[in-house]
């Protein structure tokens, strides 16, 4: 994968990391056993943790509550919202 | 507990200011078999499920229909935005728009406001399970017909993927019935 160029693209790698998350995760609800969709699960989550690290670092947190660390000032209040397009 | 995360599931994007398709989305929003009610539906049951795999699984379609329900708010207020009375009062939206302005509510298509018996919570998890995968479908048509209904291609693209989701969630609820059904009948002692 070549290095992210802007916010949007970095995000869009994040979205799709994380969907495929979303959809193996449910996927092994019903198939604990899927050793194979397990694998893919653990590669994806560990790329993702890397893709957030690298966006709130440069945009700040993308979550509330202690779960992200917000650098140097407070960014959680900063502009855009997701619904903001 | 739940914790935001500041992004959407799948990126929203719409053409320009189109309040006539926003009055139809909206019941995505609001109505009978929309996202809050898939959400509510399913975070509600979960609390007398059998299997702890099934609590599982409704937890998290769920929040998965949180997710859902947030990008249909952004559809919504978008094609909204920037819309002139004029075009709202075209759309025939003039009376959402009175009680509104261009706020998100809980309406369906016709401004029929949310209610709960949308949503049915019955202890009976053959009963539950059988109901979420009918609510499912109803989301998928539903979802079809405004795919009819879109005369924005950007607009289309988002409603194609929330209607796939329905899909997978019904194909997940299936597999969660036939689970309950295995312990149900194990535990029968005749």
């Amino acid at each position: 994968m070549r290095p992210p160029v802007n916010r949007e693209e970095l995000l869009l790698r994040i979205q799709a990391l994380e969907f495929t998350g979303i959809d193996l995760g449910l996927y092994l609800n019903t198939h604990p056993n899927d050793t194979r969709a397990l694998a893919d699960y653990n590669q994806i989550s560990a790329a993702l943790a890397q893709t957030r690290a690298a966006y709130e670092q440069a945009f700040g947190p993308l979550m509330n509550f202690g779960q992200s660390q917000s650098r140097c000032r407070w960014a959680w209040v900063d502009e855009p919202w997701p619904w903001e397009v | 507990m739940w914790v935001y995360e500041k992004k959407l599931e799948y990126p929203v994007r719409v053409s320009g200011p189109n309040p006539k398709l926003a009055k139809t989305v909206i019941t995505q929003y609001g109505g009978p078999d929309g996202e809050l009610a898939a959400s509510l539906r399913y975070l509600t049951q979960r609390y007398t499920m059998p299997t702890s795999q099934a609590k599982g699984v409704l937890t998290d379609i769920g929040t998965e229909e949180l997710a859902h329900m947030e990008i249909v708010a952004a559809l919504v207020y978008n094609l909204v935005k920037g819309a002139t009375l004029g075009e709202i009062k075209a759309a025939g939206m003039e009376g959402y728009y009175a009680d509104h302005d261009r706020a998100l509510y809980f309406v369906n298509g016709d401004g029929v406001p949310w209610i709960a018996s949308y949503i049915q919570s019955k202890g009976d998890p053959i009963a539950d399970l059988h109901e979420n995968m009918a609510a499912e479908e109803k989301a998928r048509a539903t979802y079809e017909h405004l795919i009819n209904l879109s005369d924005d291609p950007l607009v289309t693209d988002v409603l194609r993927f929330l209607r796939e989701r329905e899909v997978v969630h019904f194909q997940r609820f299936g597999e969660t019935l036939n689970i309950v059904h295995d312990f149900l009948n194990c535990r029968k002692v005749w």
